[in-house]
């Protein structure tokens, strides 16, 4: 099926979903795409959004991340049907529309709202949850993306890159198993990744489930942790997100200084990121931008300061 | 704009009026035409005429950070917004 059959397919779904019949409908953003990327798809229609997940996707694993969302309403948008559906060779899943972080204004980013749905997402005990979680796939996205890096061709960047991730332990490379701390994760935090439903005027929720599972909660705030390392995110913003987050009852091993279980965790958001740019402006013909390059840099820096040794755990 | 040396990026600060550009990478500094003229006054009126001692830098709070990290500097962050640098605003929005 090519991507723009899908499309059209999904935009039907969507449509389907949101009324009966096939006249002329007065419904905002009638067959609007929100996202259309190798992972996923995302279609709008009034206030039903239809998401075709990425090929390949495990229906089992998506259920069961689905299940989880629905038991946790105050923490995640809930789906509108409980089981995904099948469209052609994709998994379908139907949510409430809710409105984004306006990307135009990121310094009105909710970071307290974000840290404190983390830190009740990292609180549920998860064995209250419907059924067993699959592991969270941060560890395993940033795999991916040096595997995308590899693949795509080569590049002055890529090598202090792909030493950065030769440091980093087993667990954060998708190795082995992140035995060492098992919370509820969101496992692909960033400013796309909140709504707030009823759109405009309620409060804020976490979306998107794909990554969703159990491991380590650092990697749900290592994102933003390495913006911050990375001289990306003024520390002004990182620490309201982590006072935040710490104050709203966040994971112990996050309390006081985090740093010693960031470390890790935000060492592989900076090789994925930089990864996944480098990825991007090879495939584009261009050359980096200044914070891409400061991804870099900082990956560069990675060398010098083996992850092993800086906080004295082998995790 | 990035460091000739080691392209890193570069950070604006004002220093008596005097817009320089620090290194975020090596710390090098670079000048505009006539700023060095600037600060080589600045420096004569300094040793002329004893000056009051200097404010305490504004400073938020600095928090922790790796060993990995960019230097950051005090009392650079905050206080202004539009301050996201390159497809850094972009960049908060994807995987």
């Amino acid at each position: 099926m090519t991507a723009s059959v899908l499309l059209s397919a999904l935009t039907a779904t969507a449509r389907g979903a949101a009324h009966p019949g096939q006249g002329p409908c007065a419904c905002p953003a009638a067959g609007a795409v929100l996202a259309d990327r190798a992972d996923g798809t995302v279609v709008r229609h009034g206030d039903i959004v239809a998401k075709a997940h990425a090929p390949g996707t495990d229906p089992a694993e998506l259920n069961a991340r689905l299940a989880a969302a629905a038991a946790l309403p105050g923490i995640l948008l809930p789906p509108l049907t409980p089981v995904a559906a099948d469209l052609h060779d994709r998994l379908v899943t139907f949510w409430p529309h809710g409105s984004p972080v306006d990307p135009d204004a990121p310094e009105r980013a909710p970071w307290e709202d974000a840290a404190t749905l983390l830190a009740r997402l990292h609180a549920v005990p998860t064995a209250q949850l419907p059924g067993p979680l699959p592991p969270m796939r941060g560890p395993a996205k940033a795999a991916l993306a040096v595997a995308r890096l590899l693949a795509a061709g080569p590049h002055a960047a890529s090598a202090p890159i792909l030493r950065a991730w030769s440091g980093l332990p087993p667990w954060a490379r998708a190795e082995t198993p992140g035995g060492h701390v098992s919370a509820l994760c969101h496992g692909d935090l960033h400013l796309g990744q909140l709504v707030r439903r009823p759109a405009g005027t309620g409060p804020w929720l976490l979306i998107d489930v794909d990554d969703l599972g159990t491991g380590d909660p650092a990697w749900d705030l290592a994102r933003p942790a390495a913006w911050f390392a990375c001289g990306l995110l003024p520390a002004q913003e990182w620490t309201r997100f982590l006072t935040a987050y710490q104050e709203a009852g966040g994971a112990p091993s996050l309390q006081g200084d985090p740093w010693p279980a960031l470390d890790a965790p935000a060492r592989a958001l900076t090789v994925q990121t930089a990864a996944l740019a480098v990825a991007k402006a090879v495939a584009a013909g261009r050359v980096l931008d200044e914070a891409e390059e400061a991804l870099v840099d900082a990956c560069d820096r990675m060398a010098a300061v083996p992850a092993e040794l800086a906080h004295g755990v082998a995790k | 704009m990035q460091c000739p040396k080691c392209h890193a990026p570069m950070h604006t600060y004002n220093r008596n009026g005097v817009q320089i550009e620090q290194c975020s990478g090596c710390r090098g500094i670079f000048l505009d035409y006539g700023e060095l003229e600037s600060l080589t006054r600045l420096e004569s009126q300094w040793q002329q005429q004893v000056p009051p001692a200097p404010p305490a830098p504004q400073a938020y709070p600095s928090a922790p950070a790796p060993a990995w990290g960019a230097p950051h500097h005090g009392g650079h962050h905050g206080g202004h917004h539009g301050h996201h640098k390159g497809g850094f605003g972009r960049m908060l929005f994807s995987s």
